[in-house]
């Protein structure tokens, strides 16, 4: 047995602490993350609010909890959605080749040239601010990237004999992409969806920072972070915790993908 | 001279090499002979003594008398380019496709011998010249990708050559290369192997590059040497039956491909094939696929007999009625 | 009768250009080639790496088209015929590959893979692919496994199994030997002469060793940097080579005899 990439080991940890938080929120926090108590607001630590509770007497472990949630919820649905359809037009590329794949790849290399915030901001001024939008936007900068991975690793197996094999047998290129590619590129893509998680829950975390994202009384660390900054000298705290909670995720994910990376294509490990 | 007495490399799924014993004297040139898993790359792996970590070494391996069989890094470090040097069957990865190609074989001449920017540059050339570059002076400023696969070989070569080293070992040297340059590359390292009186092994599963590049030969099965003796010999009266079945199985260009009946002349075979490292008889190894196959094959392991030191049951039982 | 017909093929292959402005420099990897092919024949051709023999093979597989000439299979021009019909007609001529370790999916077990030609035409018997096993010499149990459980030889039977399936008039073999072990190779040889008895294959042999395609072939045609140095029945070529590189090439095979 080889050992395991100790980016991978962290990396791991990290997120089934973060992943297992969130799906714990969904049966249980220690009390409603949006129950008001202003007589309690600010509140130290204590056996009953174990951080303390925020500027408006919410309880912080169960508002991180939620928060969790929400990230990973945002993060798991972009990644997918924009994932699937990435993947999609990349095999379509790959499969096709000629002009589909020229126009495929200067729209991704359009998608890579237009910032995930800008589209945000702009989905935000037409329909209004929303969770959905910022969903939107996180999915709508993955299309190219994983366009760009499943054509590059789509390429590679297309070129190998037991696709020409296939094509011999008389198979349709529908179908070899379905037998014989997307199987073969899937290590591939699942380390590149992994790292794109990380991304995705900075992003949701910028966008809710901003505005854009979740909306009151929807927890989220972002916005956490965002009503924090005005009492930082009161309760630099309230700043810290939510700031911790996203350092974690996202290097927990952005760990596990490397790691992922590393055991299924020792050649790039090395190269870095 | 490096001497090699009963080597036996053990993984912990069975043996590489068995009871290897060899001697390479200036200026010898020796055939190692065999197939995927024969052990014929572990064994030059001993002699580099760039066996895995993971082995355990037994018997006795000498240079000049010098027990090197559990010597350290450090000391194999001093053998290495210096002493004992080798080439490998794919000239393109073997070469850092960023350097100068002059600057590569520089390399070990400036690191080992201390040799200054100029002086190791005029070695250089006066090596492509030897190993038969032409325009040595422009070639050794080109990069690898600029060169055919025949001339990287050859780069290869002075590389391996940089510090004048008593034993060059080739392994597979021409397996990656056509036909025509193949047999250049044979004979040049015949010429270098005479010109410099330095000891030749030439590992190959190629048996007519082994017949022209060598005077004797060993050839191995499953990490046993299974026969070995002067090159015409060996190969013109094989005693092993895996050699004679090896032997046999080369197709010949000027063989009749019809019967007199019209059908298509088969190939003589030998059944099966190579089994894995750990389904390998703890006797014979060539048991499962042998023609002369006799009942104490399996489980007791020949010991090497007559002038050719053949490992065969069948032929002991010949010889001693 | 004739099985498959080159005529006048030429295949030539821009290479990245080096200036802005000037015209790309163009590669001719196979220069005006003609052959034939008769079922229950093998013609082989022998070259070296660069002589466009493997072009030559892609092309009579129609994964890519001539920029001149033709390839008739039986009296068919494969290049002229339309996706869907090409396919219909692929069952009839098949290929194996060099490489037995990149010509099997890894992701697929061995009888999924042998019974791939049989899906394309939409047919399903497991009967044929347990005779395709059992006529290269496998059991058909082994159809469970995957390819990294063969040895080279093995999986090298596999491609064939998978490439006669569709029961082929023509079978093209591109470096089907090579990359196997001298003891093997001959196993592998002997199997597509069985095959070629007991079927009435027509195949088409490519080797970079002389004395591989010497062993199978009724006619030769010696490939060098694209053109056909030699072309004729194989005994009067090997015999009385009429080209110095057929000549050198010879020498070259002809050591250890």
């Amino acid at each position: 047995m080889k050992q395991l990439p100790a980016n991978f080991i962290i990396g791991a940890v990290l997120v089934a602490f973060v992943v297992g938080v969130a799906a714990l929120s969904l049966i249980w926090t220690p009390h409603d993350p949006t129950d008001l108590n202003i007589r309690a607001k600010f509140g130290a630590p204590s056996h009953v609010n174990w951080l303390g509770t925020d500027q408006l007497g919410r309880d912080l472990v169960s508002q991180l909890m939620a928060a969790a949630r929400n990230s990973m919820t945002v993060a798991l649905v972009a990644v997918l959605l924009g994932g699937s359809i990435g993947v999609a037009l990349g095999l379509l590329a790959s499969a096709i080749g000629g002009w589909v794949e020229d126009i495929v790849m200067r729209l991704a290399d359009l998608g890579f040239a237009f910032p995930a915030l800008l589209f945000a901001i702009m989905l935000a001024a037409v329909f209004g601010p929303s969770l959905t939008n910022a969903v939107l936007a996180i999915a709508f900068i993955n299309i190219p990237i994983f366009a760009r991975v499943a054509r590059a690793s789509g390429n590679q197996i297309w070129t190998r004999e037991y696709v020409l094999a296939a094509r011999a047998a008389g198979m349709n290129k529908f179908t070899i992409t379905l037998d014989h590619i997307l199987p073969n590129i899937a290590a591939a893509v699942i380390v590149q969806a992994t790292i794109e998680f990380a991304v995705a829950i900075l992003a949701e975390a910028a966008l809710s920072y901003l505005g854009l994202g979740a909306q009151p009384p929807a927890s989220s660390w972002g916005r956490m972070l965002s009503e924090a900054q005005t009492l930082m000298y009161l309760a630099p705290e309230l700043a810290i915790y939510p700031g911790l909670c996203i350092v974690t995720a996202v290097l927990g994910f952005g760990l596990l993908g490397d790691g992922l990376r590393d055991m299924t294509d020792p050649r790039l490990a090395r190269a870095r | 001279m490096f001497e090699m007495h009963e080597m036996t490399v053990r993984f912990s799924i069975g043996d590489a090499l068995r009871d290897a014993s060899l001697r390479i004297a200036p200026g010898d040139r020796l055939g190692i002979v065999g197939e995927s898993g024969s052990g014929k790359s572990m064994l030059a792996a001993c002699l580099m003594g760039m066996v895995p970590q993971s082995a355990t070494l037994s018997g006795r391996l000498t240079i000049d008398g010098t027990d090197m069989t559990h010597a350290a890094e450090d000391l194999w470090q001093t053998i290495r380019a210096r002493r004992a040097a080798m080439i490998f069957q794919e000239p393109m990865s073997a070469l850092n496709p960023l350097r100068r190609v002059g600057d590569t074989v520089a390399e070990p001449m400036r690191v080992h011998l201390g040799l200054g920017k100029a002086q190791a540059r005029a070695r250089v050339q006066a090596l492509f010249e030897e190993v038969g570059i032409p325009d040595p002076s422009a070639r050794l400023r080109m990069f690898p990708h600029e060169l055919s696969g025949g001339q990287r070989q050859r780069v290869l070569i002075a590389l391996a050559l940089a510090c004048d080293p008593e034993l060059l070992i080739a392994d597979e040297p021409t397996t990656a290369l056509d036909a025509n340059v193949a047999l250049k590359i044979t004979d040049l390292l015949v010429h270098l192997s005479q010109s410099r009186n330095m000891a030749l092994v030439f590992i190959s599963h190629d048996l007519a590059a082994v017949a022209r590049a060598t005077t004797e030969i060993a050839v191995m099965y499953g990490g046993d040497i299974v026969e070995r003796g002067p090159t015409a010999a060996v190969l013109g009266t094989p005693a092993h039956p895996y050699t004679q079945g090896l032997l046999a199985a080369r197709p010949d260009p000027r063989a009749m491909p019809r019967e007199a009946d019209g059908s298509r002349r088969r190939l003589p075979t030998i059944p099966g094939s190579v089994p894995p490292l750990q389904a390998m008889a703890k006797g014979c190894r060539f048991t499962g696929r042998c023609a002369v196959e006799r009942s104490e094959c399996a489980s007791v392991k020949p010991v090497p007999t007559g002038p050719r030191h053949t490992t065969c049951h069948a032929l002991l039982h010949e010889e001693t009625p | 009768m004739t099985l498959l017909q080159a005529q006048g093929l030429t295949r030539r292959y821009k290479l990245p250009r080096r200036t802005v402005f000037g015209t790309p420099p163009v590669l001719t990897a196979v220069e005006n080639i003609s052959f034939e092919i008769a079922a229950g024949q093998t013609l082989g051709i022998v070259g070296e790496s660069g002589s466009g023999k493997s072009t030559l093979a892609r092309m009579a597989m129609a994964f890519e088209a001539p920029d001149a000439g033709r390839i008739l299979f039986e009296g068919q021009d494969i290049h002229a015929l339309g996706a869907a019909q090409l396919r219909r007609l692929r069952p009839d001529f098949q290929m194996v590959f060099q490489d037995p370790f990149s010509s099997l999916d890894p992701r697929r077990k061995v009888g999924w893979s042998i019974a791939e030609p049989l899906r394309a035409m939409g047919v399903s018997a497991p009967d044929r692919v347990a005779e395709a096993f059992e006529q290269v010499g496998l059991h058909p149990a082994d159809g469970d496994k995957y390819p990294h459980e063969f040895s080279g030889g093995q999986r090298q039977r596999i491609a064939i199994a998978r490439a006669i399936i569709t029961r082929p008039k023509l079978l093209i073999a591109d470096e089907a030997v090579s990359a196997l072990d001298v003891s093997v190779q001959a196993q592998i040889l002997n199997l597509l002469m069985d095959l070629q008895e007991t079927l009435g294959l027509g195949i088409l042999f490519i080797s970079h060793d002389l004395a591989v395609v010497a062993s199978v072939c009724d006619n030769l045609l010696v490939m060098q940097r694209g053109q056909a140095v030699e072309y004729g029945a194989a005994t009067d070529i090997l015999n009385t080579p009429s080209h110095a590189y057929t000549r050198s090439l010879l020498t070259a095979a002809g050591e250890t005899h």
